[in-house]
């Protein structure tokens, strides 16, 4: 077998041999039993004591939800504020300009989202402070709110009848100080022996081999690559995000990026088994979403490692597969593996241009992120999935004639009110914000933007709607990658997508926590001979139908204009 | 909403000068101990800082070794790719035109020797590597312009490359700046 696809195959088992033992670990830091890192237990007690947090006040849904938003609405504040005045604060080596107010409305909302879409190039559009004190800050509080809020939901799927779901504040600090700062420490320190620069100097100027000029960028890139995965953030340094030679050096880190953006979700669902006891209902969920990444895989590997037709004609060779906007040191079954993994799970950081992607990779990445839930990112991918998960129980339910029940709780009106709407909101707002872009495209082509909308598309035809809907695809998913040939650094781009981020980061936390929330404070009913097992195969094959047809053929239509219409096309 | 917004403003400072603070800082520190002191690895020659080995620079005399095709002209100053979908008529009378130059810089060149790298821009645009066949193809032209063997100069591209992860893990490369020293070295 060639060295390209055992690359891909070690990095996949490498993968899971970290994130099972991860997710008996962080099942064990929120059940408050005994780790190797209690030895930090005193930096938790004198960070709660700084901020004046009692972490024995426990919380029910509501509770949590208003802490939640209350500490992301102080974030939204701070990092808007930030970018706007970067070029008057310190840590600015290269003298770059403060953002405008839409630009800085966009990228505010994208980091603190978890999505990371960037409108900017960190070059020329962020200064060293706001990398560090707004983007790396928010990689890690963005990671972590979605890990707590998971954990709120867990706590709520036990058998005890309550509302008291422990303290926020305690999970969302344990989130950092005990999962995501240690191992980002170490992956940081990996990196900065890989070649990853971390530094504050500014930019170096050489006179090259030919006698050229030439400016670098660079600056302390390693802690922030870090998080960046771990955190499944994937808001890059530079420009060129993982596909950057000193963002990514070699397969080494390379490898190390792709583990460290899995490993949190994947530890999650096996962390759920733990917590509550139920490890087969973990391997069920782990197996549905892994059947979904591989059926979204293969096909892909397949595109990239067959190459351009278009180019194949031209008589040139693709021994390795289709290569642009690829990097040489990591080839195209690599790239693939990445496109994918970086798409299911809402990470977006890029190791090759998606834009220039085969279109069979283009769809598969663009489902990917329309069903959100195959691992998907960091707490919040099992959140979307648990929305699937209650949607199949009443549909079972009602099959069967059953009062549709889950984990001995009864499923009703209420709870699928929530449910529905919140599956139908990622389609709503994904395909709403198409349309008016589509209209605005053809109709004001002329409007005196940065970038007109004539110019925006970067291609013609079905590969042009394509970007359009890639864009408000992962600003819905919250992914952030992108087809970048999209002219999106203007005032209607930043404006429509930041409000779409928004609505698909907090609507799809606070509907999952409302329902187990609701359900948490319902009576428990011990398991009969009538009771829908949830730990079977034919519940795993149910819920993996639910999503095909609400996630999957909601976007049919628009991914036949798009990337469909362009496979057929070429030849 | 008012019970959580101190708590909120507190927890917020603390956590910036942990995560965005004493984290970065205690990174760069580690940094220094690294190859590059954590300001990137360079490259020599004949005393002279002549680039950073990661980061690909432009070659388009027929002396060296060329690398990539380029959305960014190998500005490191900025990053990126073409973006260009696979059925963009522009974009493929493009690589057209990469492939007629490439071929007539390098006479006697099948177009089924060229592999796609050479003709494609990468995603960074500023990608240091080729696949060793991009190098070997070009090894005629470029033994005959600087008087060598093409023996010595395939020899060379065998020393330069650097075969996968561990023997074991992706694919096989050649630093094309490396290459191109290596190759200035043996003029002498």
């Amino acid at each position: 077998m060639n060295t390209e696809l055992t690359g891909v195959i070690f990095t996949y088992l490498l993968t899971l041999a970290i994130a099972i033992p991860l997710g008996r670990y962080i099942a064990k830091v929120f059940k408050g039993e005994k780790t190797w890192l209690d030895f930090l237990a005193p930096l938790d007690r004198f960070i709660f004591r700084f901020s004046g947090i009692d972490t024995k006040r426990e919380m029910n849904w509501k509770q949590h939800l208003l802490a939640l938003l209350t500490i992301n609405s102080v974030w939204l504040i701070y990092a808007f504020v930030c970018l706007m005045a970067q070029g008057h604060l310190p840590l600015n080596p290269d003298a770059n300009p403060g953002q405008s107010a839409d630009t800085a409305f966009n990228t505010a909302i994208s980091f603190l989202v978890n999505c990371n879409l960037q409108h900017y190039s960190g070059e020329s559009g962020a200064t060293y402070f706001t990398q560090h004190f707004v983007f790396m800050f928010l990689h890690f509080v963005s990671a972590a709110t979605g890990i707590a809020a998971l954990v709120v939901a867990f706590r709520a799927m036990k058998d005890k009848v309550t509302d008291k779901l422990g303290n926020f504040w305690e999970y969302f600090v344990k989130s950092i100080t005990r999962v995501l700062l240690p191992i980002s420490f170490v992956i940081a320190v990996i990196f900065a022996f890989n070649g990853i620069t971390t530094s504050y100097a500014g930019k170096d100027t050489f006179i090259s081999m030919q006698g050229d000029t030439v400016h670098v960028s660079r600056g302390p890139v390693a802690p922030l690559v870090a998080i960046k995965h771990l955190g499944t953030n994937g808001g890059g340094w530079f420009g060129a995000n993982s596909a950057h030679p000193i963002e990514n050096p070699n397969y080494l880190t390379n490898t190390v990026e792709l583990v460290a953006q899995c490993i949190i979700p994947i530890a999650l669902v096996f962390a759920l088994g733990f917590y509550l006891n139920k490890k087969k209902f973990s391997y069920v969920i782990f197996g549905v979403m892994t059947l979904g990444m591989l059926m979204l895989l293969i096909p892909t590997m397949n595109a990239e490692l067959h190459g351009n037709p278009a180019i194949a004609k031209m008589g040139i060779s693709q021994p390795t597969g289709a290569m642009e906007g690829k990097e040489v040191r990591f080839g195209p079954a690599n790239s693939a593996y990445w496109s994918i993994m970086t798409t299911i799970i809402s990470t977006g950081s890029v190791n090759s241009m998606h834009d220039s992607a085969m279109p069979v990779s283009g769809t598969m990445m663009m489902l990917g992120m329309m069903i959100n839930c195959f691992y998907g990112g960091c707490g919040v991918g099992f959140l979307n999935f648990y929305i699937f998960i209650i949607v199949a129980v009443f549909i079972s339910g009602l099959m069967v004639g059953r009062t549709p029940e889950f984990l001995g709780r009864k499923i009703e009106a209420r709870e699928m009110k929530i449910a529905s709407l919140i599956a139908l909101l990622h389609p709503f707002i994904i395909l709403v914000g198409l349309a008016i872009s589509s209209y605005v495209a053809v109709n004001v082509a002329g409007a005196d933007w940065v970038v007109k909308p004539s110019a925006w598309l970067n291609n013609p035809g079905t590969h042009g709607f394509s970007e359009m809907l890639y864009e408000y695809t992962s600003s819905a998913a919250n992914n952030g990658s992108g087809f970048e040939g999209l002219g999106d650094g203007n005032i209607f781009w930043n404006y429509t997508t930041g409000i779409v981020m928004i609505l698909g980061r907090f609507l799809p936390i606070i509907g999952p926590l409302a329902i187990a929330g609701l359900l948490a404070n319902k009576k428990y009913i011990p398991e009969s001979a009538g009771t829908l097992k949830s730990d079977t195969s034919t519940f795993g094959l149910m819920i993996f139908a639910v999503i095909v047809i609400i996630a999957a053929l909601s976007f049919f239509p628009s991914l036949a204009l798009g990337p469909i219409a362009e496979h057929f096309s070429l030849k | 909403m008012k019970t959580y917004l101190l708590p909120s403003i507190k927890l917020t400072l603390i956590l910036i000068v942990l995560t965005a603070g004493i984290y970065p800082l205690a990174i760069a520190g580690i940094g220094k101990f690294t190859p590059g002191k954590g300001d990137g690895e360079t490259v020599t020659y004949k005393g002279r800082v002549v680039g950073y080995a990661n980061i690909g620079q432009k070659f388009t005399k027929d002396e060296y070794f060329w690398g990539r095709p380029s959305a960014v002209d190998y500005n490191a100053a900025g990053s990126g790719g073409s973006n260009k979908g696979p059925s963009n008529p522009d974009y493929l009378k493009q690589v057209e035109g990469r492939i007629d130059d490439f071929m007539k810089h390098n006479p006697g060149v099948t177009r089924s020797q060229i592999p796609a790298e050479l003709v494609t821009a990468s995603g960074s645009g500023l990608d240091p590597d080729l696949s060793p066949a991009g190098a070997k193809v070009q090894v005629a032209r470029v033994a005959k312009v600087r008087g060598l063997s093409v023996d010595a100069v395939n020899k060379l591209v065998d020393e330069q490359t650097e075969g996968p992860w561990l023997g074991l893990f992706g694919p096989a490369k050649v630093n094309v700046l490396k290459l191109n020293v290596a190759l200035d070295g043996l003029k002498k």
